[in-house]
């Protein structure tokens, strides 16, 4: 017992009193209520003495609560996890797939937060490429929309009731599964064995965008329901037919990558292939192109058809009946690519990204006259992405309609907002008895539905997938699931609910594990015992297996105790894992035979012709499209990718219909030329479905047509930084002949009241005849022929009392010493295809701060590396001199670009300038040289004059006008404002404050890490070791990084390459980045001025030669 | 005492004793102030205040709050900075350069044109320290001793060379301007009865006694000082131009620019110090010391400067296109005819055509129209310096950064704030410092006096 002290005689002795006064906290009680009700305040008795106790009271309350300091709480690890050391970041192979986008990935950690991605060079799949989108996906990882726990109608609840509800419904009637292309043997072992269990479920398999029609034609004519894939390096000739495959088709990586392997041009090598494009919308393909002809979606099929009876022309098979093409340009082009195509036969390629059976069956007749098949083409390496049927998909919506749906699971899809409005899906969908969503957010149908199981998110996750036949690759989490227990109810795998509701005990890993041994295992003949091919595969992330055998997807049986017996996919799982003597006999190996194509006998071409040219269109057609951002409208709530420019139009934060300047004047619209931003806003109306949306003007469309993204118009609340961003185009696919088709062919726009303002990172559109400073170019035959003086001239000054200099002699500057390294930066302008993967890479690497659509649109977007896009003009100065026009007109009508103009992308970031003019002006240091041949930043010295900025002849510098990490304007867009956002932030690279310029810094922080190592292991540094985040990322290898000091390294290479320059040498600033000259695949020249920057006076008016593009 | 030639115009006007000089001009501090002075300096503080609203709001949330971007980078701020800095420079110009050269109807204006010259630094001052990024952080550009090892700032830098410029600028006008007010506050300090403002200016008047070794080392400083300032009139708004001039931006990288600066300075100067003049003369009836003819000679001033400033254009435009450098031809063209091309031609009408009129005796002696015209004067001198600085920065080499420039609301407040502060001050000024440098004026009454000239005129004929 311990002591009692008394505070005084009433409480000893315990007096009633005493009692009930003790338990109020005041002795008598505060007179508040007649205080605080002000009348009568006198009489009352309101004391001076308790107005000054409560205002005391209140001030001192107030002052505390606003005293308490912020914790940072920074604890070192008790117990330090093997692998982690704090400062060092690991990387783990592992898989993207979004059921949309495929790659095979590594994941770099630090201190066991996922931060970055890169890609996998294992894979020979994605080849080491990424994406924007994939490049975007770890910040999905810490979206703030992201659900903690299931729903039940909307409100919290625990596994264990949803398990319960779901399993009595199970029980009860059909149930179905819908979900995008799963690629993942496993997890379709998975749903086998849920089906197994519930013998009236089903999987039904829906892309909202679809390539059904690709599937059809390969059943068509080689008897295959198979997505076939292809491959662009061994193509000398490239056909796309509204195909954007270097950006958004099938599996727009891995093409990237290979179309870059053959527009490699040096003196070695002078051939490049030859690209042609024909498209409605300006893609980022067809502005690849060498030569891009525009098209209405109506035509699609009379192209093909056109082209499909030239080339049976030429080889002797019969015609199909085609239809006139009405451009005369592109009718023309026909019969000479037609020509091109058999010179090349076995070694082009014809695609079309149509979802039209017709056309697509159509273009596997061309391809297969062509002998392409097993060489371009291939339909036994078919891919597994895009798998889905358009027409199981409209069944399940007539299924849901008549009320023959019980449980209806949706996931990795959100139906209610990709589905055409014509289904009226939302309604079919509040039909099914049970709605489940796996969905990590509340999207739109998981909004509706009764019951949300959250899925972990794909860096939490295990896995495989197969995306192509014979290439397997391995999902690991990275981290651990963000939302679990005890904090939150936790989110929880698809494969381990779906394994829980069949009954199975066992884990998803587990059970992978076992899918793994018994079937991927014996296909391969490298490793003798699973316990080392698993480690290895994993270590690996990919493997590719000569055994083409189709895996079955036979499901466990399950005695009746539950317990799983040992014939189904996952049962031995135990016994194998650990039985690592087992020594599998390598069986018979079935190995691809390329070339060998079974065929259907009797493919009908004219049937397809039939349908291919049956297509009418209205006064516009529409096209509905994704966009290099946001795709198909899985990552809409990424900020990164809502602010990333398209690589065309250059707008951020919105979609709008790209419409032809023609047409845009002829609705007397808003042209937007010169610098006006504010776009018209039109009433869009195809099949009865109507929107307001603003017009974007675009060079290239073809008039007549018009285009709108997918991927915008999100209206699930939950989705801050989408939430209202733009309008759906969804709902404007058409279902045509069973099959969603990308257009609206009879759409009607009316101009609306009012404007709209874009936020645009580049709204000037031509190089306004300053090509030779800026941005060369040459043909490809010119570059063949031609000395070097006439398309890429030295920079020559001419001297006082005659003759010439080069620039670099005429130097009021001493050298910088470079004694060590010199890295040195060369882009090379003909492999780049502007996709824009570098622009989120070095987003992510150097934590650059998202600034929301206002910002964007006062040109304060915070971009170190853009993509500077050009179109040629009409207007030239040849031209204007032979047209006598004066010199304002010239520059006014340089300005508009041509109606279907010829695109350069430029990457732009800092150049790093050895004779820096940004360095010279800074009054106070911050920025300045260092001895490895870099301009650096010192943001704790920089006060922010923006002197730098001013003089900076490239405009790369970037200016934080706000304190975007703290400032509440910015709370939705910028995600290193909540604190799950921030984790995705690099420890290594400062978060830069308001009134602090910042710029590239050729990730100083990799260089950093880089000499550490070399320095570690005691040698020097190795060329190629260290890679920028904008190099690494890069699909197409355009980008070079290393130390010029050294002539052997590979950036010293490009550099001694005669197509290399420097951007506006003349000035003197002497860059360290150099571009690789444009090399178009082109007869016609693309003609040179002299270039000098001799006085013109000194010689003839038109001295000054002005190069025009054809 | 010199002579003057009868045919000289009288720079004070009417039968003016010594003892009416110094009761007209202490009038204003030892009177009420009138209903006009009340009105103005309503308006006046009114538009301070909201000027202090707006810098609070743009010092908490960072300079986002203006109109600049990621490529102009400058606006408004420095557009305000160069214009207040230009308008002080007629101050100095007055009392030094005139000083020196012996031009004795700068008495009548010198003090008042200082003191716009000190409130004018001050404005510049306000937008050249608040302008950066981090403005707490300003004292970073002074070579201070420090501890971040021996790390000064860039002497390469103009604007380094600009914070050295203006700083002694500002101090060596302020120390000139308040030599000149020691014997006028020793007058006041002897006039006033109310002990406190006895009290007040016997400080401000160190002790000033009117005796000879007094005068003699007050005229020795004057001239040391005229002496010092008057090259500093040409050093300042020659290097603020250099903060233009040693760039590399098309169109900002010319050696005319120092010249063209330091004319354009003293054109806009000399315009607010009319209008100024013409308030003062009216609201404190000073019409007899600041003459028609006194504004005369300021309009010749304007006429001469404003000329340098058009010839300064027009070669600006002539080596554009002789130097055959597209990217100087291409500013050039676009500041004339680009999107922004209408502040070209406002700086054009307002600074080449309207000063031209001057040349008509009979518009340079009208007064309601030299006000008008030293206004317009000013608007132009405005935007030139935004001409300059905006519509070329807009589109410089590389055409993907072209863009464009709006003003936010924050920019024009702070802007009028500085215009309300400008005239707060120098209402202020009006009411308790003398206007004119009296004890000057007094030392030219007997030469210059209209009565004394014809009083000596007569005593001639005779």
């Amino acid at each position: 017992m311990s002591k009692k002290y008394w505070k005084g005689l009433p409480e000893l002795t315990d007096s009633p009193e005493f009692l009930q006064k003790k338990n109020n906290e005041f002795a008598e009680a505060l007179p508040m209520d007649e205080f605080l009700s002000g009348d009568d305040a006198n009489s009352k008795g309101t004391s001076r003495r308790d107005f000054l106790k409560v205002m005391g009271f209140s001030t001192a309350a107030v002052a505390l609560a606003a005293c308490e300091t912020p914790v940072n709480k920074a604890i070192p690890y008790v117990v330090k996890p093997e692998e982690v050391t704090p400062g060092v970041a690991n990387f783990y192979a592992s898989t993207f797939y979004d059921g949309h986008d495929y790659a095979s990935v590594l994941v770099k950690t630090r201190e066991g937060r996922p931060i970055k991605i890169e890609g996998n060079d294992l894979s020979k799949v994605s080849h080491g490429a990424t994406s924007a989108r994939v490049q975007s996906s770890v910040l999905s990882l810490y979206d703030g929309a992201r659900l903690n726990g299931p729903l039940a109608k909307g409100n919290a609840t625990t596994w264990k009731n949803v398990d319960d509800a779901v399993a009595k419904s199970l029980s009860t009637g059909t149930a179905v599964i819908l979900s995008s292309t799963i690629i993942s043997p496993s997890t379709k072992a998975v749903i086998a064995e849920f089906t197994a269990k519930h013998p009236n479920a089903k999987h039904v398999t829906y892309d909202a965008i679809s390539y059904s029609a690709l599937i059809k034609a390969n059943k068509n004519v080689f008897g295959k329901s198979v997505v076939s894939s292809y491959d662009f390096s061994k193509a000398k000739t490239i056909v796309g037919v509204a195909c954007d495959f270097l950006g958004t088709w099938l599996n727009p990586i891995e093409f990237a990558n290979q179309y870059s392997k053959t527009r490699k041009v040096n003196r070695e090598n002078l051939e490049m292939s030859k690209h042609y494009s024909f498209e409605a919308n300006l893609s980022l393909t067809g502005a690849n192109a060498d030569e891009r002809y525009m098209v209405k979606p109506s035509e699609y099929g009379k192209v093909i058809a056109a082209l499909y009876n030239e080339v049976a022309g030429a080889t002797g098979n019969s015609k199909v009946s085609d239809a006139k093409v009405s451009n005369a340009d592109a009718a023309k082009a026909i019969t000479k690519i037609g020509a091109e195509l058999v010179k090349n036969s076995g070694s082009s390629i014809v695609v079309c990204g149509f979802n039209d059976e017709g056309c697509q069956t159509l273009v596997n007749g061309i391809n297969k006259m062509l002998n392409n098949y097993g060489k371009t083409v291939d339909v036994e390496l078919y891919y597994n992405l895009k798998q889905a049927d358009d027409k199981e998909f409209l069944d399940l919506v007539a299924d849901l309609n008549a009320g023959k749906v019980g449980t209806l699971m949706t996931y990795n899809c959100n139906p209610v907002y990709t589905a055409p409005s014509s289904l009226k899906f939302a309604d079919a969908y509040k039909k099914a008895t049970v709605k489940v969503s796996f969905s990590q957010s509340l999207d739109e149908t998981a909004k509706l539905a009764d019951y949300v199981c959250p899925d972990h998110n794909f860096l939490e996750s295990w896995g495989d997938a197969n995306p192509k036949r014979g290439h397997y690759s391995l999902q690991q989490p990275t981290i651990n699931p963000i939302f679990a227990a005890p904090r939150y109810e936790g989110t929880r795998q698809v494969q381990d609910t779906l394994l829980k509701w069949s009954g199975i005990k066992t884990d998803y890993l587990t059970y992978l594990q076992g899918y793994w041994n018994n079937h991927i295992f014996p296909q391969q003949g490298k490793h003798l015992d699973f316990a080392s091919f698993w480690a290895n595969t994993l270590h690996d992330g990919v493997l590719k297996v000569s055994v083409l055998k189709d895996v079955p997807f036979v499901p466990a049986q399950i005695d009746s105790t539950g317990k799983v017996v040992a014939t189904g996919v996952a049962a031995i799982v135990n016994e194998l894992v650990v039985d690592t003597t087992k020594v599998i006999k390598p069986t018979a190996h079935v190995a691809a035979t390329p070339g060998a194509v079974a065929t259907v006998a009797n493919a009908d071409y004219n049937k397809a012709a039939a349908m291919a040219t049956s297509a009418k269109g209205g006064t516009y057609e529409l096209v509905v499209y994704e966009k290099i951002g946001l795709g198909n409208g899985n990552q809409s709530n990424n900020p990164w990718l809502l602010e990333l420019p398209d690589p065309i139009s250059k707008v951020t934060w919105d979609n709008y219909i790209t419409m032809s300047i023609p047409d845009v004047k002829k609705l007397g619209l808003n042209e937007m030329l010169r610098q006006d931003i504010d776009g018209s806003i039109v009433d869009l109306t195809v099949n009865g479905v109507s929107v307001k949306v603003p017009v974007f003007p675009q060079p290239g469309q073809m008039p007549g047509t018009i285009g709108l993204a997918v991927g915008y118009g999100r209206t699930a609340e939950a989705m801050k930084a989408a939430f209202g961003v733009g309008v759906n185009a969804f709902p404007f696919v058409s279902v045509i002949n069973d099959t969603l088709q990308y257009v609206g062919l009879n759409a009607t726009v009316a101009k609306a009241e009012g404007t709209h303002t874009f936020a645009s990172t580049q709204i000037q559109h031509t190089i306004m005849g300053r090509e030779e400073y800026i941005l060369r170019e040459v043909s490809l035959k010119e570059y063949k022929d031609k000395a070097k003086e006439v398309w890429n001239p030295e920079a020559l000054l001419p001297m006082h009392g005659g003759g010439t200099k080069h620039v670099n002699e005429v130097d009021l500057w001493a050298e910088h010493p470079r004694m060590n390294h010199k890295w040195g930066m060369t882009i090379d302008m003909t492999s780049c295809i502007g996709c824009a993967a570098c622009v989120v890479a070095c987003t992510v690497e150097n934590n650059i701060h998202v600034v929301g659509k206002e910002e964007v649109g006062k040109t304060r977007d915070m971009h170190w590396l853009r993509i500077d896009r050009y179109y040629t003009s009409d207007m030239n100065k040849d031209k204007a001199h032979e047209e006598g026009l004066g010199t304002k007109q010239m520059y006014i009508d340089m300005e508009n670009p041509s109606a279907n103009p010829k695109v350069t992308f430029q990457p732009m970031m800092c150049q790093h300038c050895n004779h820096a003019p940004c360095e010279t002006v800074c009054p106070v240091l911050a920025t300045s040289h260092s001895t490895e041949g870099l301009n650096m930043m010192t943001y704790n010295r920089c006060i922010g004059t923006r002197y730098c900025a001013n003089n900076c002849p490239f405009k790369v510098r970037r200016f934080n006008w706000f304190n975007y990490i703290d400032n509440s304007m910015f709370a939705d867009v910028n995600p290193a404002q909540q604190d799950l956002g921030r984790m995705v932030l690099n420890p290594d690279v400062v978060v830069r404050s308001r009134g602090v310029m910042e710029k590239c810094s050729m990730c100083t922080q990799r260089l950093q890490a880089g000499k550490l190592a070399a320095k570690a292991a005691g040698m020097p540094i190795v060329d190629g070791a260290i890679k920028t985040a904008c190099q690494s990322a890069c699909p197409t290898n355009a980008i070079m990084f290393g130390d010029a000091n050294d002539e052997n390294s590979e950036v010293s290479k490009w550099r001694s390459d005669d197509k290399n320059y420097y951007l506006l040498e003349e000035v003197g600033v002497k860059p360290t980045v150099s571009y690789l000259l444009k090399v178009r695949n082109q007869d016609e020249a693309i003609h040179h001025e002299a270039h000098t920057t001799a006085p013109k006076h000194e010689g003839k008016a038109d001295a000054h030669k002005e190069e025009h593009h054809s | 005492m010199h002579a003057e030639s009868q045919i000289r115009e009288p720079l004070i006007i009417g039968n003016k004793t010594y003892r009416n000089i110094t009761d007209d001009i202490i009038a204003p501090i030892e009177g009420k102030a009138n209903r006009t002075w009340y009105i103005l300096f309503t308006i006046a503080s009114l538009a301070f205040m909201w000027g202090i609203g707006c810098l609070a709001y743009t010092i908490g949330v960072g300079i986002g709050a203006w109109g600049s971007n990621n490529g102009v980078d400058w606006a408004w701020d420095i557009t305000n900075f160069v214009w207040w800095i230009g308008i002080g420079h007629a101050g100095t110009l007055i009392s030094a350069v005139l000083l020196l050269f012996r031009q004795k109807w700068r008495m009548a204006i010198n003090r008042s044109a200082e003191a716009m010259t000190i409130f004018a630094v001050l404005c510049a001052a306000i937008f050249v320290t608040l302008h950066t990024g981090r403005p707490w952080l300003d004292y970073m550009l002074f070579p201070l001793p420090n501890q971040f090892g021996s790390l000064w700032p860039n002497f390469n830098s103009p604007l380094l060379w600009d914070v050295f410029a203006v700083s002694t600028y500002a101090t060596v006008s302020i120390v000139f301007w308040y030599i000149g007010l020691i014997p006028d506050f020793a007058m006041v300090r002897d006039r006033v009865i109310k002990p406190r403002m006895k009290k007040a200016y016997a400080l401000l008047s160190f002790g000033w006694g009117g005796s000879v070794r007094h005068w003699s080392r007050f005229e020795e400083v004057s001239l040391v000082l005229a002496g010092l300032s008057t090259p500093l009139v040409f050093s300042v708004h020659s290097i603020v131009s250099f903060d233009f001039a040693t760039s590399v931006v098309p169109g900002w990288h010319t050696t005319i620019f120092p010249p063209y600066f330091v004319s354009g300075a003293v054109f806009s100067g000399f315009a607010m110090v009319l209008t100024l003049m013409l308030i003062v003369r009216k609201v404190y009836k000073l019409e007899a010391y600041l003459t028609i003819k006194h504004v005369e000679y300021m309009n010749i001033v304007i006429i001469v400067t404003g000329s340098i400033v058009g010839v300064a254009y027009l070669t600006e435009l002539f080596v554009a296109w002789y130097s055959g450098v597209e990217w100087e031809q291409y500013a050039f063209l676009n500041r004339a005819t680009g999107p922004l091309a209408w502040s070209y031609w406002i700086m054009m009408t307002c600074n080449v055509i309207s000063p031209q009129l001057f040349w008509f005796k009979k518009l340079r002696t009208n007064l309601v129209f030299t006000f008008v015209l030293s206004i317009v004067v000013n608007i132009g001198m405005w935007f030139e310096r935004f001409v300059i600085i905006v519509p070329t920065l807009c589109r410089t080499y590389l055409p993907s950064t072209w863009n464009t420039y709006t003003p936010s609301f924050i920019d024009v407040g702070i802007f009028v704030g500085t215009i309300g502060m400008f005239f707060t001050l120098f209402l202020l000024y009006s009411r308790t410092f003398p206007v004119i440098a009296q004890a000057e004026l007094k030392s030219i009454l007997k030469a210059s006096g209209e009565a004394q000239k014809k009083a000596s005129a007569e005593h001639a004929h005779h």
